[in-house]
């Protein structure tokens, strides 16, 4: 196939991102600063898991109500949660004065959207009949339908554009910024609102605890003794404009993206990463950059012994020991369908800060790795960035951000 | 968006293959609905096609089907899977078992849950590296998933495999989303017409209704409302019709996705 066609850069004109760090960027980026990390042993409703989570604190307290009463779930308040920070609602209205409510997309990404409220349901069913609870039954649309969280987020914001969940597992709400990118560039829209919320439920936890994916400790990516993953919940969202229009010199925008599948396990990466090599490849076509340009990339590094080796064999194949490589799961843990919009806004901070983390909880770096993997923070300009995320199905999705010239 | 319909996939009660199909959706031959046979989706390993879901069969057998009739390498060709609820019968075992005290839930449920599970399936079943996306609009995701294709063909200039499917949703979760006949549907889109493939033009338009016209027969109109995937009815039968037609999709509310059929020899 022939490479891509350039795209025509994005401005991320705001974003915003909640984790188990706090709520709003600058938390985040004090705890990427003070390599602080926010996973913590489990404590999620009555699970008795050894494990770590990455909790959101906090989602436990309120509930949405009114004309949101509906939507009310972990996830849905998380979305909401998000929605509050950094002045995003502010954007999106401005936004929506500029180019009017139908020129903005939203495209959303979560792999489970309110499930959590159908486990509490069916826990709730009549012995007898099967009955679920009349509190669950109209409100399934609102709250576990995939859909739910875009529904939630346009409603929120006013918008009337062309509206989607993606849900392709772990890449989810980083597959948005390509569907978001080609609505854009097709002149279906003017702008769009693009992020992923994923929440924690049961099916997740126990889920990968059944896959023996999950680590009895905080996850300790590309260390030698790495044993799984944490897992997280995060919201994050991010505006997108064309550059010409919004971006001042530095603003950090999307230069290009690509996605591919393994096309071979459910669960398992491709032994060689071939199709993380595809999506990088196309993503650096995409954005008119050669590997020697970039200069940090955020790992999909989740921990577990496979992912972090054939990651790193792909991106070594591609630019070999150059750039400073790093997983921030161990600040955030893996936030599954939120792990896209979650990184990418973690490395237009780092593109914003001049910032490189160090990986969190990586002792001793693998010796079989040979990408250049950081343990420490460093600091220094940085222009381009690369952001990985791949997941079940073998679905793949690499981001190129850089600081607008 | 220009777009060429390359080849055609279809399942559902009494519309079993698009070769079946046409004459009752052209209203030729009267509509009469039936049980459908389990497809032969043979393109899965037999041990995964044991194990796999319904909606991985359907969306196997549909894709295939238009696969095959467009005579593109699959290889070649980015997906698009469009679903409202995606694994709902996955979701039931899943939150059964969750109820149970050890909480014990198979590594391969778990995995089958994703909503990309058929997409997984179609890429590992035809060794296809190409950008593969799983969506969801609630009713509306056929017409979210065509608007995603569409624009993946039109942006990228590749051809695009569409499918969209809702399957039979289990009791007790059919409490709250009554599904009680499968639909499954699967179109090629192309950038270029071969003279032969039907041609229609898309675009969006803002709506200030939710209604968008039905289908005459009363009932494959029945069909068409009773599941999110059927929606792609109007279009189907007037491809089945010779095209010459407008038919209007509902996108969330506040849209409709307009397409312009031209007239087709099909």
């Amino acid at each position: 196939m022939p490479d891509p066609k350039p795209m025509t850069p994005l401005a991320l004109s705001a974003y915003t991102l909640v984790t188990a760090n706090g709520r709003g960027v600058g938390p985040a980026l004090q705890a990427l600063q003070e390599r602080r990390s926010g996973l913590k042993p489990c404590d999620f409703e009555d699970v008795t898991l050894k494990t770590s989570i990455g909790r959101v604190a906090g989602l436990e307290d309120f509930s949405l109500d009114d004309e949101l009463r509906a939507f009310d779930c972990r996830n849905n308040r998380l979305a909401w949660l998000g929605l509050q920070q950094d002045g995003f609602m502010v954007a999106a209205a401005e936004a929506k004065q500029r180019y009017g409510a139908h020129r903005i997309a939203v495209v959303m990404g979560t792999s489970t959207s309110g499930i959590l409220e159908t486990e509490h349901a069916y826990r709730e069913r009549d012995p007898s009949t099967d009955r679920l609870p009349d509190w669950y039954t109209p409100r399934y649309r609102y709250t576990h339908n995939m859909f739910s969280l875009g529904h939630f987020v346009r409603t929120c914001l006013g918008l009337q554009g062309p509206a989607m969940v993606i849900s392709t597992a772990c890449s989810s709400s980083a597959k948005v910024f390509a569907t978001a990118a080609r609505l854009m560039q097709a002149g279906l829209c003017d702008a769009a609102v693009v992020g992923g919320v994923d929440s924690l439920c049961l099916t997740t936890l126990y889920g990968f605890s059944a896959l023996q994916l999950l680590s009895a400790d905080p996850c300790r990516p590309c260390d030698e003794d790495r044993d799984g993953l944490s897992l997280g919940e995060a919201a994050g969202y991010a505006l997108l404009e064309f550059g010409e229009r919004v971006g001042g010199r530095g603003t950090v925008a999307l230069l290009g993206y690509g996605e591919s599948a393994d096309g071979y396990h459910m669960s398992h990466p491709h032994p060689e990463g071939a199709g993380a090599v595809r999506a990088i490849r196309d993503s650096l076509a995409r954005a008119s950059l050669r590997a020697e340009d970039i200069e940090y990339i955020n790992l999909h590094g989740t921990a577990t012994r496979a992912n972090d080796s054939v990651e790193d064999k792909a991106v070594y194949s591609i630019f070999g020991a150059r750039p400073a490589c790093s997983s921030t799961k161990g600040w955030t843990g893996h936030t599954l369908g939120a792990a896209g919009i979650t990184e990418a806004v973690i490395s237009a901070l780092c593109l914003a800060q001049g910032l490189m983390p160090g990986t969190l909880n990586c002792r001793r770096v693998d010796p079989s790795l040979k990408s250049r993997i950081l343990r420490e923070n460093q600091t220094g300009s940085i222009s381009f960035a690369v952001s990985n995320i791949f997941g079940f199905g073998g679905n793949n999705c690499s981001l190129v951000l850089g600081k607008l010239p | 968006m220009k777009v060429s319909i390359g080849g055609i996939g279809l399942l559902a009660s009494g519309l079993v293959g698009w070769d079946a199909a046409r004459d009752v959706l052209a209203g030729i031959r009267p509509y009469r609905p039936g049980a459908v046979p389990d497809p032969e989706a043979e393109l899965l390993p037999p041990n995964e096609r044991r194990r796999s879901s319904d909606c991985v069969r359907w969306a196997m057998q549909v894709a295939q089907e238009a696969i095959g009739r467009s005579g593109l390498d699959p290889r070649e060709v980015p997906t698009v899977f469009a679903s409202s609820g995606g694994e709902m019968g996955v979701f039931d075992k899943l939150c059964r078992a969750l109820c149970l005290p050890d909480r014990m839930i198979s590594p391969t449920l778990f995995h089958q849950s994703v909503h990309n599970t058929a997409a997984g399936y179609w890429g590992i079943a035809t060794a296809g590296q190409q950008s593969s996306t799983a969506l969801s609009c609630y009713d509306d995701s056929f017409a979210a998933g065509l608007l995603e294709a569409a624009t993946v063909m039109c942006v990228e200039q590749q051809p695009v495999l569409l499918v969209a499917y809702d399957l039979v949703v289990p009791e007790p979760l059919s409490q709250a989303r009554p599904i009680t006949e499968g639909f499954a549907v699967a179109l090629v889109l192309t950038p270029h017409s071969d003279g032969s493939s039907p041609v229609m033009r898309v675009h969006l338009e803002a709506a200030h209704t939710g209604e968008t016209a039905g289908l005459e027969d009363p009932e494959l109109e029945q069909v068409r409302q009773d599941n999110p995937a059927a929606r792609s009815l109007l279009l189907l039968s007037a491809v089945a019709a010779g095209g010459g037609r407008t038919v209007g999709f509902r996108l969330s509310d506040s849209q409709q996705l307009i397409v312009n059929l031209e007239p087709c020899r099909i």
